[in-house]
């Protein structure tokens, strides 16, 4: 750690902790409920929990970026954050419309569309929120000795996902309209600004692991931001198919979405090339190992899973089913949630200042939540092909379809609980680090 | 070779043209005689009914335009689905749920009881009867009832 304000990032690491294993609870929840052990259905009905999980989701996601961040740009900028009083005023405000949100949830508080369910006046507050943080990370970057394209790209990469939850906020009194423009918040987050905050943080790991030249590493950034751009703008389009728009979507979706594991695959590619070119040998093994594991994962969950349904002629048979929550578990968490965590294992050891860089536990934690994760992407997925077909080919009924389907959740939930048993073991690790310290400052990274 | 300069112009070109040609699709999409929402026939009862649809977000077991959570069945074309198989009654078996006090529960899985008044559960009607008549590209076919007939023929 090389300035005492980095460490504010340790408590949106802290946070986001907390609400991953919130959000893995509410996700066991669903999965005994698609089982029959819907005990908590008083309490907690499916549409609580499946809130709950998406919404907690993007928190953590977002945290993690926050904190990412905090820690990355004062050492990009070589500077000190302009305010850390107000990070800190920032990160209590973040927690607390979380926790608002979640408990309104409970009650039947909430707008009720999906990934946006948080209710209109708290959407207020998150845009104050996000203000808040992205005027301290931008006067920070403009305000500091050097404005590098790693800082450059991650910070407009949050500044663009602020820009883009406003088309959310739009009332609309068509279904149609309004699907369609939740898409621009929700497309565009994942499948365009939010792989710019990735490219950002991917960028500065390889800097700071590989020891690659860093006008290197940025060149090739540029070229895979570019590509996410480039096919993820208009391959938005593959929302658009079946849901009342016109039909130019099929043709604009389907080329350009088909495209898009261009990008992933060329972040593959890129993290795994610098590695093999870097003459650093950095000794902190289990950030590299969750880098590259992102980059890889990332490919296959978005990337190569994504493009198994996103042309029209198979869409229109997958459109609506349990496919889409196998694309979707693998992609979040390879694209997202493993970068988070890979700089969560990178800052840590700096902040605190004690170097638990190759831990067993900690390399469990890695194999048990990825091969965990993997398992329940398969589980979704023959789920989700089973229900295709019996559903959309033979016209079963779909509720006697979810019985048939119904062990598969089984699989499911088991597969969980090795990839929840792998987080606990990391969140132990992030816990026997220690709280950050200043001392931290005086050790060599 | 790429020089970053090179690498820069592709980022900041391209992501300019693709919003640009992005939009122009929207409104392409949307403009008079390319529109398929069924915008026109939207009634006071059918907003009120999405209204509804939002508040107690359905969304989140059901899925809608197949939009949802995949717990719940598809609910884009209902009323006809149901008037097949409750001889014409399609409506009144949907009123029914939405008004019980008590959870509708099939095969085991349960649906929150919401004991909505008679007005609320006509504006849900209304919005599925809306929903049921928008061009969805052919997406209806594969989850309507005459596509059902005919793999029964």
């Amino acid at each position: 750690m090389k300035y005492k304000s980095q460490k504010v990032a340790y408590w949106f690491f802290a946070l986001s902790m907390l609400l991953l294993v919130l959000q893995i609870t509410y996700g066991f929840i669903m999965g005994f409920a698609r089982i029959g052990f819907d005990n908590l259905h008083e309490f907690i009905p499916f549409n609580t929990a499946r809130a709950v999980h998406t919404n907690l989701l993007v928190v953590w996601l977002l945290s993690g970026f926050m904190g990412a961040a905090y820690y990355i740009i004062p050492e990009e900028a070589q500077r000190e954050l302009v305010n850390v009083k107000l990070a800190y005023v920032q990160l209590i405000s973040l927690a607390l419309v979380g926790v608002i949100a979640i408990v309104g949830f409970h009650f039947n508080i909430w707008e009720g569309r999906k990934f946006l369910e948080i209710p209109r006046p708290l959407d207020y507050l998150v845009v104050v929120n996000v203000l808040l943080f992205l005027g301290l990370i931008l006067t920070t970057l403009f305000k500091g000795k050097r404005q590098t394209t790693t800082a450059l790209v991650l910070s407009m990469g949050l500044l663009f996902a602020a820009l883009l939850y406003l088309p959310g906020m739009l009332p609309f009194d068509s279904q149609v309209t309004d699907s369609f423009f939740r898409w621009w918040v929700v497309h565009l987050w994942v499948e365009g600004v939010w792989e710019l905050i990735m490219g950002g943080i991917l960028s500065f790991l390889l800097i700071k692991l590989t020891g690659v030249d860093r006008e290197v590493i940025e060149k090739w950034l540029y070229v895979i931001v570019g590509l996410t751009f480039l096919s993820g703008v208009l391959g938005t389009g593959h929302h658009y198919y079946y849901i009342g728009v016109n039909k130019i979507w099929l043709i604009v979706g389907g080329i350009f979405s088909a495209l898009e594991p261009l990008a992933f695959l060329a972040m593959a590619l890129f993290a795994v090339n610098m590695y093999r070119k870097g003459e650093k040998k950095h000794p902190n093994k289990l950030a590299l190992y969750w880098t590259l594991g992102a980059a890889i994962v990332s490919f296959v969950g978005a990337g190569l899973l994504g493009f198994a349904h996103t042309l029209p002629q198979t869409n229109i048979y997958t459109h609506g089913t349990l496919v889409t929550a196998m694309h979707g578990h693998l992609a979040f968490w390879g694209a997202y949630g493993m970068i988070v965590l890979a700089i969560i294992s990178y800052s840590l050891p700096n902040m605190t200042g004690r170097k638990l860089y190759d831990s067993s536990r900690g390399r469990m934690a890695f194999w048990l939540a990825n091969i965990g994760m993997i398992g329940m992407t398969v589980a979704f997925g023959v789920a989700g092909v089973a229900q295709v077909y019996l559903e959309r080919k033979f016209k079963m009924d779909f509720m006697l379809v979810q019985k048939e389907i119904a062990v598969h959740f089984v699989v499911l939930v088991l597969c969980a609980t090795m990839f929840a048993t792998g987080i606990v073991l990391y969140i132990i690790d992030f816990y026997k680090h220690g709280k950050p310290s200043d001392e931290a400052l005086e050790i060599k990274e | 070779m790429l020089s970053k300069k090179q690498a820069r112009a592709f980022f900041l070109g391209g992501t300019l043209v693709t919003f640009l040609i992005f939009i122009g699709l929207t409104i392409y999409s949307f403009s008079k005689g390319n529109d398929q929402t069924n915008q026109e026939n939207l009634t006071a009862e059918v907003v009120r009914g999405k209204e509804i649809w939002e508040s107690n977000n359905c969304m989140g077991c059901h899925t809608l335009l197949g939009e949802g959570a995949y717990y719940a069945p598809e609910l884009t074309k209902v009323v006809d689905r149901l008037n097949i198989r409750y001889d014409g009654n399609g409506e009144q078996v949907i009123k029914s749920i939405l008004m019980s006090p008590s959870p509708w529960q099939i095969n085991g899985r349960k649906m929150v009881a919401y004991g909505m008044t008679e007005q609320e559960a006509s504006d849900v009607v209304a919005f599925f009867n809306w929903i049921g008549k928008i061009d969805l590209n052919g997406f209806d076919r594969v989850i309507s009832p005459l596509a059902k007939e005919k793999i029964n023929k």
